[in-house]
């Protein structure tokens, strides 16, 4: 197992053989391992979908989002409305696909708000440690205690509704996860024997963090990331189902659209099959990639 | 053992602290004029007036905060800004509903949850660790209410075995007295009505501990095949104890520990996706009350809320802690 390490390789092998295996990088070599999980790929197919159909939404959406009446209303599937219409006599296909638009972008933003508010928290208490470690700690202790849908209803509901509060509203969930990640890491790697090197040789403190710990302590991040992007989506589309997501009700949002589902269960059922379906395999895509990111940078890892 | 005790209880102490600040900030430091934020359409010079009166807004920020800690520590939770109930009137109704659904689907998640895990373990890489594996990824990526949605449909609107509508049959006119209807149901003797209620149970608890089960099951599958690789385990087997045996004193028992300290985490999880499985099964608890609150801007049900369930949260850690602490002695003495 320890023969996937590239230096272990490089050292082990012949050494015309070494010369190529030298030549790629942690990345590449993690993106090979990647390629060989077959479930990380399935993941990695679904979120191609994801974020294909959100981008393309416009080019491949045979109606506007918003257009009303392009047939009648809850009408089941057909060839012209692939995914039936909703109450308004919207098409569902068009309105599904640019969902993704707006779940992709309200995720994504979210979760870099959150890992980059976390990161600072993370690397400001491993980093300086003391009472501002004590402080920083105990403020992500309270965020935790507060279960994480209902913090997120509880910040729209100080800030009212809007697209910018909804981002941060799940970011702020997710901040005290990201702080204690990193925060765990560079405790770690102040222990470690480059670390202390660096340092001896006279590195100052903010050098030791930037240069040396966090590229290190990058990997788990990104793994987190990953998986939290899954929770987030859902978690966008269960705000959007209370009724607290965009605040046009019009948007093509997935829980917002779920809304109408539910009053409508047993005349149009389609409409759950095809939002919750949307929203599942985009969850089952990250959820798969996280996983498989985490085996395949992790060489250590047992498979 | 009981210094461990003392000084979780005090690691407790700063969380509360931080948590009355963010919720006292959460009413008392609305962003803009609090009159309009709260009181909105219904904002009158008036009720104005009041609502300031009220709050105690005119006072300085410390004397506001005082009294809100004053409060809380009298068990004055504050009142509703719309009606001027108190908290605990409308609080005492819900919240048995919210108590017998997520401890439903606790029970749910861990029955189903830890054998599921165990039996992945026994056969780990084979079709049925696959079929678990699987089972569980499907589990963290479905959402409450899709799948609340989805099993509505299918038993309740295709099939009609199971109501998926509310707590208990409407029409019986039970009048329940501690609002666990289970309990009144079974109190009063109304066995028929004790079945319905489970009945009722049945869909919202398996919608609200799908999360917790896929969890569970793959800490107990991932704790389990790490115990059995232990040296301790090869050596029961060598010394020719039953697979059993081995299985009951030697792998569960080490394999418990990580399992515990996991379930006593989903406890916030459900909390918070009751509010959601509330909403898609019209069920009278905490959670829809909430909703509806916001939608009210009812600021203090909401801000007492979050309080209420966040103390329940430190509280159920506090105790898997302490519990976990009581069968691990590693910890006790580190």
């Amino acid at each position: 197992m320890s023969l996937e390490t590239p230096g272990v390789t490089a050292v082990a092998a012949a050494p015309r053989r070494a010369e190529e295996r030298v030549s790629r990088g942690l990345w590449s070599d993690a993106f090979s391992r990647l390629l060989r999980n077959r479930p990380a790929l399935v993941g990695l197919i679904c979120i191609t979908a994801f974020i294909g159909v959100a981008i393309l939404a416009p080019v491949i959406a045979p109606y506007g989002p918003y257009e009303q009446r392009t047939g009648g209303r809850l009408e089941a599937p057909s060839a012209a409305h692939l995914f039936g219409t909703d109450l308004l006599g919207r098409d569902m296909f068009s309105r599904v696909l640019y969902g993704a638009q707006i779940s992709l972008q309200v995720g994504v933003i979210a979760v870099l708000m959150a890992l980059v508010m976390g990161g600072l928290i993370g690397a400001l208490a491993g980093g300086l440690g003391g009472w501002v470690d004590s402080v920083l700690m105990r403020v992500t202790d309270v965020l935790l205690a507060i279960p994480g849908i209902l913090l997120a209803i509880g910040i729209i509901a100080w800030l009212d509704r809007g697209m910018l509060q909804l981002m941060l509203a799940i970011a702020v969930t997710y901040v005290p996860i990201f702080a204690r990640l990193l925060r765990g890491s560079i405790l770690a790697l102040r222990e470690s024997d480059y670390v202390i090197a660096a340092g001896a040789v006279g590195a100052s403190r903010l050098r030791l963090l930037v240069r040396h710990m966090l590229p290190n302590a990058l990997t788990p991040l990104i793994v987190q990331a990953t998986l939290i992007l899954a929770t987030a989506i859902i978690d966008i589309a269960g705000l959007g189902f209370l009724g607290l997501g965009p605040p046009d009700p019009r948007t093509p949002e997935w829980g917002t659209m779920l809304v109408d589902a539910r009053r409508f269960l047993q005349t149009a059922p389609h409409i759950v099959f095809f939002v919750g379906g949307a929203i599942v395999v985009s969850a089952i895509g990250f959820n798969l990639l996280g996983d498989g990111l985490r085996e395949s940078l992790d060489p250590r890892l047992k498979r | 053992m009981l210094k461990y005790i003392v000084r979780r209880l005090l690691a407790t102490i700063p969380v509360l602290l931080g948590l009355s600040i963010v919720l006292f900030a959460f009413v008392h430091l609305l962003p803009g004029d609090p009159c309009t934020a709260i009181l909105g359409q219904r904002q009158t010079p008036a009720a104005c007036a009041r609502l300031r009166e009220n709050l105690g807004l005119n006072d300085p920020l410390y004397v506001q905060y005082l009294d809100y800690i004053g409060g809380l520590l009298r068990g004055d939770f504050g009142a509703s800004v719309i009606n001027s109930k108190p908290f605990f009137d409308e609080f005492s109704v819900r919240f048995p509903g919210t108590v017998e659904l997520t401890v439903a689907a606790l029970i749910f998640a861990v029955g189903v949850g830890i054998p599921l895990g165990r039996l992945a373990a026994r056969h780990a890489q084979g079709w049925i660790d696959g079929l678990v594996t699987a089972i569980s990824l499907f589990g963290i990526s479905i959402p409450v209410f899709v799948l609340g949605l989805v099993l509505v449909l299918i038993f309740g609107v295709t099939l009609g075995w199971l109501p998926t509508q509310g707590r208990i049959e409407a029409r019986a006119g039970f009048e329940p007295t501690t609002n666990f209807l289970l309990l009144d149901t079974a109190l009063a003797g109304r066995w028929d009505l004790f079945v319905d209620v489970l009945r009722h149970l049945i869909l919202p608890a398996i919608a609200l501990g799908s999360i917790p089960l896929a969890i569970i099951a793959r800490i107990t599958r991932a704790s389990v095949i790490e115990v059995s690789n232990e040296d301790y385990v090869r050596t029961a087997r060598a010394k020719g104890l039953t697979e059993r045996r081995v299985d009951d004193r030697h792998i569960m028992r080490n394999a418990w520990l990580p399992v515990t300290t996991v379930v006593g985490l989903q406890v916030g999880g459900l909390l918070g996706g009751a509010v959601l499985t509330e909403t898609v099964f019209g069920w009278n608890g905490v959670g829809r009350w909430v909703v509806d609150a916001i939608g009210n801007r009812d600021l203090t049900i909401v801000q007492s809320t979050i309080l209420v369930f966040a103390l329940i949260f430190l509280i159920v850690n506090l105790i898997v802690d302490v519990g976990y602490a009581f069968l691990n002695p590693r910890i006790r003495y580190s």
